[in-house]
């Protein structure tokens, strides 16, 4: 027996001619918390739908919480949270009385529970507060609230932050890492490539496809094919005419008010330096950058 | 002389009790960028609001290109182009017809329209599909016909509210390819050809999308809490973000959490971000392998990294939560 909380084999839905997610394979360990990256319409929330036994697969198989995700899908959700990314809350309705009411529907009437997870979340305070006067942050720890009070052991978040700052942002992930150091489990999907640099491993997802599952910092190192540059030079578009053009650029890419480039392993930036040069670029600066996932994903799609 | 294209000057808005844009104040040259960055709410899209002239300021005043937008509204909105959030299509009219009806909107004459959509059509690449339907087109293309109504009538001041939400990278890429033309010196001026030398302002949530901007605004609660280009802003925090790795991790976090002048803690799967106060990275960076230790924990690395204008932003945003409870 092993430790892993989803379990996905050859995980496939089709919509008519449309394959919305195709032949997908990928385990979730135990208290760890898993991105879920990719832009909209790329089968993110198809997946967590199947997972959920809400839609059932066309193709393959997945585990979730050791039960059958379609067969079984009354005991998984049972036993896992979802917050849907356009979360019913009633507006008219207080926090508490929210919170109450989607209790209710778990069958959750013990007042001490609820108001532990309002303490959970943070909105302790915040219990008489008519849910439309609530701000985007404090709407969303409660919608966190609402698919926490059954206490599940694994928790789905379908694009939770966003429209909220970055500071709510952070503070929300913050409460992911204490509900994960409890041992629950977090899958979490996202279009933000930054944030997907929150989680422990992140799978990437296009067209369907899952590209590659791994830490960020794993996927920078194998999938981005060499170093990252950032080239102030003026013209801008010239600079970004001639940059390809140099042996062992891989990629170039405007970046605001510089290039983000990308050079095989080990150049050296006076070769950029002088290519530029030679075709009349003014050159102002080229520093090394960080590499992102937004680089790991334009690697992988391109 | 240095020509603005967009100028505000301290306009306000308010609708009922809140203040939605509290003495804001703008100043947008010709081909610069300028994102508009904050969370909803912040008082963004009402800015963009006054600023098209959808809306009305309380007080202060608004000039497009030397027009005052509540005066010589006419004027002033020949000028521009908007994207809004939700921009509207009609799905059942063909890519053609689509800016067709925009153009002719717009004042564009009947001898003129033709010429006009295929030059633009050509610009955002869609000049191959003049004839789908526009509910057809995928979600970039759909952007790009968006983008090319916009631009149908010339306009020298473009305002794009949130436009690559939920975006591919990709498409999202060539987007700002599009945007960075045309805020690129036009090589002929403003002749008969060409687009260049726009000045564009984009809202946006997205911290990586603001750092492709010239100059970022940070907006909250109506106000702009601060503003300079993207790496004036990151240097606001030179050495302050130290990354760490070990394990166990949490461990980490919990020591990191409890050291004097560490400002925020950030859990990034396997590493660590921490915000020192300023001038103390020196100290805290020898501090920390002993206190982690001494926890039981295993530091692997320990260094000063870039920050990024996440950090800022949150950085920002406590020092303004503090002076104004």
């Amino acid at each position: 027996m092993t430790d892993s909380v989803i379990s996905v084999q050859n995980l496939t839905r089709r919509f008519g001619d449309f394959v919305a997610v195709d032949h997908i394979n990928f385990e979730v360990n135990e208290g760890e918390v898993v991105g879920y990256l990719g832009p909209n319409g790329s089968g993110k929330t198809t997946t967590i739908r199947m997972l959920l036994g809400l839609l059932k697969p066309s193709e393959g198989e997945a585990t979730v919480l050791g039960f059958d995700a379609f067969r079984q899908s009354e005991e998984v959700r049972a036993r896992a949270g979802y917050m849907s990314q356009k979360f019913a809350i009633y507006d008219d309705l207080t926090a508490l009385e929210n919170l109450t009411f989607y209790g209710g529907v778990y069958g959750i009437t013990d007042k001490a529970r609820i108001a532990r997870t309002l303490e959970l979340v943070g909105l302790h305070g915040h219990e008489s507060t008519l849910t439309r006067s609530l701000s985007a942050g404090w709407r969303q720890r409660l919608a966190l609230g609402i698919a926490l009070v059954h206490e599940p052991k694994l928790l789905f978040l379908d694009e939770p932050t966003s429209g909220v700052d970055p500071t709510a942002r952070r503070a929300f992930w913050d409460l992911i890492y204490e509900l994960a150091e409890n041992g629950v489990t977090i899958l979490v999907t996202t279009h933000y490539m930054d944030e997907a640099e929150y989680c422990e491993r992140v799978g990437i997802m296009r067209d369907g496809k899952l590209l590659a599952m791994d830490t960020p910092s794993n996927l920078k190192r194998d999938i981005i094919p060499g170093d990252v540059w950032e080239v102030y030079a003026e013209p801008l578009q010239d600079g970004l005419a001639v940059l390809p053009e140099i042996e062992g650029v891989l990629r170039v890419g405007l970046a605001g008010d510089h290039l983000r480039t990308i050079t095989k392993k080990g150049m050296k930036k006076e070769i950029l330096l002088k290519a530029l040069k030679v075709k009349n670029v003014i050159v102002k600066g080229i520093v090394g950058g960080e590499p992102t996932l937004e680089d790991v994903f334009l690697s992988l799609a391109r | 002389m240095t020509e603005y294209l967009i100028q505000a000057s301290e306009i306000y808005k308010h609708f009922n009790d809140t203040r939605a844009v509290d003495g804001v104040s703008l100043r947008i040259k010709a081909g610069e960028i300028y994102g508009l960055v904050g969370s909803d709410g912040a008082g963004k899209t009402t800015t963009m609001r006054l600023l098209v002239g959808a809306l009305k300021a309380d007080a202060g005043e608004v000039d497009i290109c030397g027009y005052d937008i509540n005066k010589q509204t006419e004027d002033a909105r020949s000028q521009f182009g908007y994207l809004s959030q939700r921009f509207s299509m009609y799905e059942d009219l063909t890519v053609l017809e689509n800016i067709r009806f925009f153009a002719e909107v717009r004042g564009l004459k009947s001898d003129e329209w033709l010429a006009r959509s295929m030059e633009i059509l050509e610009f955002v690449g869609l000049d191959r599909f003049t004839d789908r339907l526009a509910g057809q087109l995928s979600g970039g293309m759909k952007q790009k016909l968006g983008l090319a109504s916009a631009l149908v009538t010339r306009p020298r001041v473009l305002l794009l509210d949130e436009p690559t939400t939920g975006v591919d990278p990709v498409t999202r890429q060539d987007f700002w390819q599009l945007v960075i033309r045309l805020a690129s010196p036009s090589p002929s001026g403003r002749g008969d050809r060409g687009e260049g030398d726009v000045s564009v302002i984009i809202s946006t949530p997205y911290m990586d999308e603001a750092s492709r901007c010239h100059r970022v605004g940070f907006m909250k609660n109506g106000k702009i809490i601060a503003e300079d280009t993207p790496s004036n802003l990151r240097a606001r925090l030179n050495g302050r973000v130290l990354e760490l790795r070990g394990s166990p991790i949490n461990l980490l976090r919990h020591v990191a959490q409890k050291i004097e002048d560490v400002e925020d803690v950030a859990a990034f799967g396997d590493k660590l971000h921490v915000r020192v106060r300023a001038g103390k990275s020196d100290l805290i960076m020898k501090r920390l392998p002993d206190e982690i230790k001494s926890a039981g924990g295993v530091l692997t690395e320990l260094r000063a990294i870039p920050s990024t204008l996440e950090d800022v932003f949150i950085a920002l945003s406590e020092q303004s939560n503090e002076s104004h409870p």
